[in-house]
This record gives structure tokens, sequence and C-alpha cells, in this order.
């Protein structure tokens, strides 16, 4: 982390304000930290403290009130909508919170759909969903529709449809919020495992201390801030 | 890409069968409705102009009675059958006149009987409304003097008291007086507004006024002009001609009409413009209905498709791109519709003609215009709501209730 090198993502004093007058709330009061290629970060803290905010801000999903959001040293908050959709598809990979697949439409295709956007030919296309969709473990199942699978699996499926890229930078909003602990080691040991073998830098949320240990470096938020940095235990910059 | 995203839309087209089939729906309807409406609308029109032209040609028809106060014919001083013949005799232009009265009759031959009109009039009758025999023929002059209990029948009367058996030279009974059958006309068929023009027996104006109706006016004079192009001018000459012989003074309102066929074509077709509108705007309110149908099913189905925007564009999609997608669709559910919608009413307007007995119309300009009206309707309003959530950033579109 040394100052001299691009980091791949930088945060200058990013604030996010949802509403206006009373009703106001900054979601982000004020978020500054960068993160390197190759990182794994997990994202702690409570109930409403800016997790989410924040990866969406990181995924390019949503728009800062002020501040910088540098990715690999372009200030984002200057690209197009076109740019940014196109940043997105190359470089970055989502997990939402709430999945975010769509209906009616077989979790293949749901894992295909990433590619489709990219241009890949569709024979090369469907072999990488199913190898995706083989890693979470649901190579069985890849022709349900999401209202077929239950919550778990369908936490899988937009698992495999962010890796099924190999994307720059992973972003999970409560990954294996809905898995068993057996299934939760066996994603993180997939992440740990595209982490270390793909150098796929992988910023995750979670609520569980366990989760976060598989990661090197650990940010705690708190009302909009980030209160600690840790990084593989020890107090970060 | 273009060619994935056209499959893609045809999956999506496939993914929401109700809400595809209910768009479709509502173009077929709106389309086959209006090319249905109007092609009946114009058959039935052309259908009235061309029985008008059957009816005779260079026809004139002069009436009792003011123009102005119509059916006060009973207070106007009727026509005698010296009328006619002067009129024949001073004007060169008239090819043919024939008097002519009629009333309601109860027909009868042995058990079975119809009621018909009974009219009397002579054998310029059948030249001058264009009609020809199928057997016999018309009155001799003996019988039309003498008025003689002979009669022509129409080839409604004749099947409906003979069938298909040879009537000629039978008895039949016209208001209680037995008349010998001469002859038959040959059927003109069902004329417009459900009106027989078979429907009739026609017996010696002599016959009609003596042992009918017993006095010696003349209902109906009908003339028949030499010239078609003239016209207006034997009207003007037969209008002249009665006048004087009715003394009515110079600019004082006639107590009778000369109407000749161009007018009455005229007079019906303003009624038959009238029916093609009415017919114009209950295609018009179904085009409508079949619209906002479309319209409600693409506004119902907006939060579902915003949100779908919203995850196409959160992995990579650039907003013109999930557009394209859209427009597709769009347009493959209103071309659809619209091709259904034709086929059936063309299919459905070709059968009620030939049921109703009217010319087929083809109907290329309402085609064209109930096709683009429905077909914007659908492209419009599945293409303005992604365009809007196209252009929100990929969280606002997620969020979208
Ligand atoms: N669209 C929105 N409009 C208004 N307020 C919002 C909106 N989205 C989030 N917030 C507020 O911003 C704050 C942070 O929300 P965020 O979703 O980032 O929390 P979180 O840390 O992810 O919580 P959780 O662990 O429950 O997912 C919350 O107080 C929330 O109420
Ligand atoms: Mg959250």
């Amino acid at each position: 982390m040394s100052p001299g090198t691009t980091a791949l993502v930088e945060l200058q004093d990013l604030t996010k304000v949802y509403g206006r007058g009373e009703s106001e709330v900054r979601a982000l009061a004020g978020v500054s930290f960068r993160i390197d290629p190759g990182e794994f970060v997990a994202v702690m803290g409570a109930s409403g403290s800016g997790k989410s905010t924040c990866l969406n801000m990181l995924g390019c999903l949503d728009t800062a009130t002020s501040g910088h959001y540098l990715f690999c040293g372009l200030d984002v908050g200057t690209l197009s909508i076109d740019q940014l959709a196109l940043l997105r598809r190359n470089y970055l990979g989502f997990v939402f919170q709430g999945y975010n697949l769509l209906a009616r439409t077989s979790a293949l295709e749901n894992v295909e759909l990433p590619l489709v956007y990219r241009r890949v030919a569709a024979p090369v296309r469907q072999k990488s969903a199913i190898q995706a969709l083989q890693d979470v473990g649901l190579g069985d199942r890849m022709h349900h529709v999401p209202s077929e699978l239950s919550g778990g699996q369908q936490q899988r499926v937009a698992i495999a449809r962010a890796i099924v890229t190999s994307p720059q930078m992973l972003l999970a909003d409560e990954p294996t919020g809905n898995l068993d602990s057996a299934r939760k080691i066996e994603i993180m040991k997939l992440l740990q495992k595209l982490n270390q073998e793909r150098k796929i830098t992988i910023v995750m949320v979670t609520h569980e201390p366990d989760m976060a240990a598989f990661a090197t470096r650990t940010l705690h938020f708190k009302d909009g801030l980030v209160e600690r940095d840790l990084v593989s235990g020890k107090v970060g910059a | 890409m273009i060619w994935t995203t056209i499959l893609m839309a045809i999956r999506e087209i496939k993914r929401n069968p109700m809400r595809s089939s209910l768009t479709i729906l509502g173009i077929v309807i709106g389309v086959a409705s209006v090319i249905i409406m109007v092609a009946l609308g114009r058959g039935a029109a052309a259908k009235i102009t061309s029985d008008i032209s059957g009816m005779g040609t260079n026809l004139l028809i002069a009436t009792p009675g003011s123009e102005r106060h119509g059916p006060t014919a009973s207070a106007a001083q009727p026509f005698k059958q010296d009328d006619a013949r002067i009129v024949l005799r001073e004007l060169g232009s008239v090819a043919d006149v024939a008097p002519a009265g009629s009333q309601g009759a109860l027909v009868v031959n042995g058990n079975l009987n119809w009621n018909s009109t009974v009219t009397g009039s002579t054998n310029a009758y059948f030249q001058i409304r264009a009609f020809s025999f199928e057997l016999g023929e018309g009155f001799s002059d003996a019988q039309l003097q003498s008025g003689a209990a002979v009669c022509v029948l129409g080839a409604t009367v004749r099947t409906k008291l003979f069938g298909a058996q040879n009537p000629i030279g039978s008895s039949i009974r016209i208001a209680k007086v037995n008349c010998a059958v001469v002859g038959v006309t040959r059927p003109k068929g069902q004329s417009s507004f459900g009106m027989d023009q078979d429907d009739f027996v026609l017996v010696p104006l002599a016959t009609f006024q003596r042992r009918i109706t017993g006095s010696t006016d003349v209902g109906v004079i009908f003339l028949s002009a030499h010239d078609g192009k003239q016209i207006p001018k034997v009207k003007r000459q037969v209008a002249a001609l009665l006048r004087e012989r009715r003394r009515i003074a110079p600019g004082a309102t006639p107590d009778f009409n000369v109407q000749s066929m161009e007018e009455i074509t005229a007079t019906l077709g303003t009624v038959t413009n009238a029916l093609i509108a009415l017919l114009g705007a209950i295609a018009a309110v179904s085009l409508l209905v079949g619209g906002i149908g479309i319209m409600n099913i693409m506004l119902v189905s907006v939060t579902e498709r915003t949100r779908e925007i919203g995850i196409r564009l959160s992995i990579g999609a650039r907003g013109r791109e999930v557009l394209f997608q859209f427009l597709v669709e769009a347009m493959a559910l209103s071309g659809l519709g619209g091709i259904m919608g034709i086929l059936l009413g063309l299919l459905v307007s070709y059968f009620a003609a030939r049921l109703m007995h009217l010319p087929f119309s083809l109907v290329p300009d309402m085609v064209v215009i109930s096709f683009l009206f429905s077909a914007s309707v659908g492209i419009i309003f599945g293409y303005l709501p992604a365009r809007k959530a196209s252009r929100l950033n990929p969280i606002e579109a997620l969020r979208h209730e």
C-alpha cells in the first residue's frame, strides 16, 4: 500500500446523501481508502452503516454526492453513462444482497448474460457459464428458473454470474448470507481461490467474523465512516 | 450483437406469454375491426349504387306531392293516365312512359298465398325498370285496353306460389280478382335495405284501376329519357309540361315531384356515407380500445421491466443495447399482431360480405392506417418506459417500485 504504486481503487472523502432536509440520510459521510490489486477485503459493520452504499459506489452502480472515486487512477465521476457501463462490463463483477436475477430465466442464461454483453461467442459462453455454475455447486440446477431455486441457490447463481467473466474486481454484498455453514466455507474457499489463482481483487460485505477471516483485510464501517481498517490482523493506514 | 439482441428479444416474448399474447390480441382486435367495419360499409355502399343503376337506365320518376313537404301526397292532385300519354306525345326527348299504381295485396294460388304488391302499368314498365322475361311475355294491346284479368309475376312471387312449376296459363287470385299468369320476369336479386325488387305482381293499368282500386288515379309515372346525358334537361321539360297541365302559377311550388335516378342516387349517397361514417366511428373506437389495452399491459409491466433493465445495466449493458432489445420486442409483437389482424379482418369481411350478399371490398387504406396506429401504440408504449429506465443509473432502476 505504498503511495507510489497506482491503487486499483481509491476513494477520497466520498459522501452519499439520500433525501433532503429533515429526512436527509448521510449513508456515506466522507469515506477515504485505497485498495491495491489482489487484495481480498472484507467490509463489516452494523446494519445501516453504509456498507451496501459503499459497495454500490465501488461497483459504479450509483453516483456519489461528493468526493472522488478513482478506478485505476481514473476519476469515475467524470465518466459518461456509457463509459460506466463499459467499466462494469469489462472490469467488475457484482453480487447483490438481493441477488437480482432475471425472472423466468434459467440459471444458465442468467450466468451467460454478462458474457453476452462482452460479445463472447455462444458456445464459449455456455461452456464458461456451466463451469461457473459447477464452481458454485449448481451443476445440476442449470436449467431451473429463479422461482424454482431456494434462496441459497439463487445466491449462488448470483455469485456464478459475477465470477463468470473473471473480473478485475469482484464486489459481493453478503454473498453467503443465505447459505448453510458448509456451503459458506465452500464459497469462501472458492473466492479465496479466485483471489489467489486468478488475482481477482475482492471486496465482500459480511456480518460474520468467520467469513471475514478469509480476507486479507477488514474495513469496519460505522455511521457512514470507516471506523477501523485491519490488514491481516494489524491496524492499517 | 444485433442478432444476439434479436434472439434475446424473442426469448423475452416467449418468457412472458401472457403479456405478449395480450399485446398481440389488442392489436389484432384493433386492426381487424377497422378492416371489417370499413370493408362492409364500403361493400354496402357499392351494392346500393349498383342496385340503383340496376333499377333502370335514364330513369325519371314523377310523383304527386310537394317536394318539400314529403308525405303530403294525399292532399296533392293525383296523376291520370292522360298525363303520361301527353308527356310522351309532346316531348321528343322522352323515350317511353309507364304510368303506374301500386298497392299491397294478398296473392293466392290454391292453398299457397303471399303478401306482395300489385302494380298496374303498361308494357313500358318492363323496359323502363329493366325487367326481362324468363317465361312468357308482357301484355297484348287488347289486354291492356280491355283491362283483362292477366298478370306477370316477379320471380319471388313465382317461387312463393309455384315453386319450380311453370305458372304460365295458371290462374291466381289477386285481391279477389282471378288473373291468368302470362309471364314471369327474370330475378334481379335482393336490393339494398332488404328491399326485394322481384316481389311484385304486375297487371294492366286498366285492370288495376277498374277491378282493384276502382279509381282512375295513377300513383307514379316512370319515364325514360332517350339520352342519359340530357337527364336534367328532360327533367325540366317534364316538370314544365306537368306544371302547365296542372295549372300551377309561375313561381308557385309545384304539387308534384320529378326525380331522376341520379338524384335518388345522390340522396342515398348521403345515407351510405352516413353508414360508412358510423361504421368507421365504431371501428375507430375499437381501435382505441385495443390501443388502450396495449398501453395498459405495457404500463403495468413497467416496474418489472425497469428492474430488468436495472439488472442488465448493472452487469454492463449500455442503455442503447437494452433499448434496442425492447424495440425489437415491441416491433415483433406489433408486427405479428398487425399481420394477424389484417388476415383476420380480410377473412371475416370476405365471408361476412358473402353472407350478406355484398361485394367484398379490399380496404388497403384502412389496412395501412389501422396497422400503423396499432403498431405505433405497441411500439411507443413498449419503448418509451424502457427508454426512461435505460437512462437511470442501475441502482435507481433496480429500486423502482
Ligand atoms: N435509496 C435510499 N434512500 C434513502 N435512504 C437510503 C437509501 N439506501 C440506503 N439508505 C440509507 O442509507 C443508510 C445505509 O444503507 P446501506 O444499505 O448502505 O446499509 P448496510 O450497511 O448495507 O446495511 P445492511 O447490513 O442492513 O445491509 C441506511 O440508513 C439506509 O436507510
Ligand atoms: Mg447492505
